[in-house]
């Protein structure tokens, strides 16, 4: 978490820990199939949050209208009833959590149907990790930071309204693939970012070619060399052959 | 051949075969009667000229058949016991009202004997028969006669009530050759009360039912399938993702592990690139709103700008009219983006890209390779023009569903050295 680590644990970096654990992020992850469940799960608490898990309609009831959290991941498809029943008790119950639906039905109705009964997101299966991740990031950051617009990690700062990178307040020009490339980074601060997540995000659901990866390692090495040369304490490193991880300098 | 006339080929030979026969028979028969009757009024005349002849003082001989038609003479005893009364098919010289000169009849002749005042007599008495060859003839033409006749109305009754009795058939026909099994269009039917009919109709019903159940099968199959792999497909490569981040993994292994990651992402795509196709060919996903070409065009432009330009591929759009059509969104940017990728992914460095949009069309050129493709196998799925093994294959299938579903003609062709689609929307 980029925004909440900087205000949760920058001003008393003693008691860091102690604030991570008090104003952990909690995450409600509704899905019925146990082994997509655990790599949500892994993946999650990889970025510091608390992860609670629902398998069955009834299940997920009951934590959903018991417990507050920050998100809520919901399986359309549930053991005992659907997700979007999920949705309508939420609704009922005055609940304002953030719901991503993860379904693996690709239909516009059932997303609009979806973010009609208020949903905030709709991810469609299947997806990379690094999609979800920045999705969950995405939907609580607006939730938690409302009105800041403003991604920052150490003495880089990505306005995401304006479109535009600062580097030790110095503006740097970026073009519209490597300002997509960036924000993704960011949003997968840490983590592994595969070359296909990347390519998906940048060109939607239809990119289905190797030139691709040749233009994405294009954008990265340009991008790269910004970074370089306005000395931001930001790195792009390559993993393996797979992909690649924005890490602090 | 028309069933109509193929049953009017038959009759005619059959008929043809009867008549024929029945001429012969008819003909013996009829002669038949006629020498029975002749022989009968012979016997007669016989009674009727011994009877005279008896009566009369004295006998005269007669030699030459006159007018009276007989002749008379004196024969011995045992040629008179010899001879027995017979009747025979002859010819003799006669003259007839209309002859010139007498000249050779065929008469039947009976040849009797008879006994008068201790003389025996032989005693010729001729009658005149038609003519063999003018009751033939006369016959032939009675026949040919009949037959045209039965011909013509066999011909008048095929047309009548044979057309009428097969008017359901031909509707049905016509109806069968129409159905789509594709379209939504109803089974065909036909109002009829021959059972032969019902039963046709029936079968191909039953047929028809069958085949539209199995096409819908293996349809929704596709789609079933591709939409239960979906999840299996994203734990997977979800499992590798998690495992790329592995402090302990080594550089050889993920190089494995990489390779296997890619493959996945491509059998992901895959089935993405199938589940579509499927859902577009089983006509889901439709929200029909106006959809703004020249607007779509240009944002797929923008989107892609920077991957042109990597590649140097100059991107031109010239406006010429406004393009606004009915349809479902995605489609239209679905469609919109895969032909627009395709340009730029099977082009060269340095080439271009043109983009013409009127009020009914939209005409997208590349430079790329010197050889046109196959016009007719380029929109079929999993056609590859390149060797290179990334794509899905299904891009422009896709575009080519999408086209189908919304009745859009595309085309494409190889003009001055350019691949050319175009995409024609009817006039509005």
């Amino acid at each position: 978490m980029i925004g909440v680590s900087q205000r949760k644990t920058g001003r008393f970096p003693i008691l860091s820990n102690f604030y991570k654990y008090i104003w952990c992020v909690k995450v409600l992850v509704i899905e019925d199939e146990e082994q997509l469940l655990n790599n949500i799960r892994e993946s999650l608490e990889k970025e510091k949050i608390l992860v609670e898990t629902a398998m069955d309609f009834d299940q997920a009831i009951e934590k959903a209208l018991i417990y507050d959290y920050d998100c809520i991941l919901l399986d359309i498809m549930l053991p005992k009833g659907s997700g979007l029943d999920v949705l309508r008790a939420l609704k009922a119950n005055h609940k304002t959590d953030n719901v991503i639906i993860i379904s693996a039905k690709d239909s516009l109705a059932d997303k609009l149907l979806g973010l009609e009964l208020g949903a905030d997101d709709y991810l469609t299966k299947p997806f990379h990790l690094a999609e979800l991740n920045a999705r969950v990031k995405a939907v609580i950051r607006r939730k938690n930071f409302d009105g800041n617009h403003i991604l920052t990690l150490l003495n880089v700062a990505l306005d995401i309204h304006e479109r535009e990178l600062k580097v030790n307040n110095e503006t740097v020009h970026l073009n519209r693939k490597e300002f997509d490339i960036l924000y993704y980074f960011l949003m997968n601060k840490n983590r592994l970012v595969t070359k296909s997540a990347l390519a998906e995000y940048v060109w939607g659901d239809n990119s289905d070619n190797a030139d691709n990866f040749d233009f994405i390692y294009y954008q990265i090495k340009n991008l790269r060399k910004k970074l370089n040369d306005t000395q931001a304490e930001i790195n792009i490193e390559a993993v393996y052959g797979v992909g690649y991880k924005l890490v602090e300098q | 051949m028309k069933l109509l006339n193929q049953s009017v080929k038959y009759l005619s030979v059959a008929l043809l075969l009867i008549v024929a026969l029945w001429a012969v028979v008819f003909y013996f028969s009829m002669f038949n009667e006629i020498k029975d009757s002749i022989d009968e009024e012979l016997e007669y005349q016989r009674r009727l000229i011994i009877h005279n002849t008896l009566n009369d003082s004295v006998i005269v001989s007669k030699e030459n058949f006159d007018e009276n038609l007989y002749t008379l003479e004196r024969i011995d005893e045992p040629t008179a016991l010899a001879l027995k009364d017979r009747f025979i098919d002859t010819e003799i010289l006669m003259q007839d009202a209309d002859d010139q000169s007498p000249e050779l009849e065929p008469v039947r002749m009976l040849i009797t004997a008879f006994r008068a005042n201790e003389v025996y007599y032989q005693l010729k008495i001729a009658n005149p028969i038609l003519e063999q060859n003018d009751l033939i003839k006369a016959l032939l033409w009675h026949v040919i006669g009949l037959y045209t006749i039965l011909i013509l109305s066999v011909v008048l009754i095929n047309n009548f009530v044979l057309k009428k009795l097969w008017r359901p058939f031909y509707d049905f026909l016509g109806q069968l050759k129409s159905y789509k099994i594709d379209a939504s269009t109803p089974l065909p039917q036909s109002n009829t009360n021959i059972k032969e009919f019902k039963y046709l109709q029936q079968a191909v019903g039953e047929m028809v039912e069958h085949s539209l159940n199995a096409y819908n099968q293996q349809k929704e199959f596709i789609e079933n399938a591709s939409h239960e792999l979906q999840t299996p497909l994203a734990i997977a490569s979800n499992k590798l993702e998690l495992l790329f981040e592995d402090e302990g993994l080594r550089e050889s292994q993920a190089q494995k592990l990489t390779e296997t990651y890619q493959i996945l992402q491509r059998l992901t795509k895959l089935n993405k690139s199938l589940l579509l196709l499927s859902k577009i060919e089983n006509r889901q996903i439709i929200h029909a709103e106006e959809v703004d070409f020249n607007e779509l065009v240009q944002q797929n432009i923008d989107e892609l700008e920077e991957f042109a330009s990597y590649k140097n591929i100059q991107m031109t759009l010239d406006t010429k009219g406004a393009l606004v059509k009915t349809m479902d969104k995605t489609h239209a940017h679905t469609l919109v983006s895969n032909l627009l990728k395709n340009a730029i992914y099977h082009n060269m460095e340095n080439g271009t890209v043109e983009i013409a949009i009127d009020d009914h069309q939209i005409k997208i050129s590349n430079t790329g390779s010197a050889k046109a493709l196959d016009r007719n196998k380029i929109f079929d799925r999993f056609q590859k023009h390149h060797a290179s093994n990334s794509g899905t294959g299904l891009g422009l299938a896709i575009v080519k569903a999408i086209a189908t579903l919304y009745q859009l003609q595309i085309n494409y062709s190889f003009e001055d050295r350019k691949h050319v689609f175009k995409m024609i929307f009817g006039k509005s």
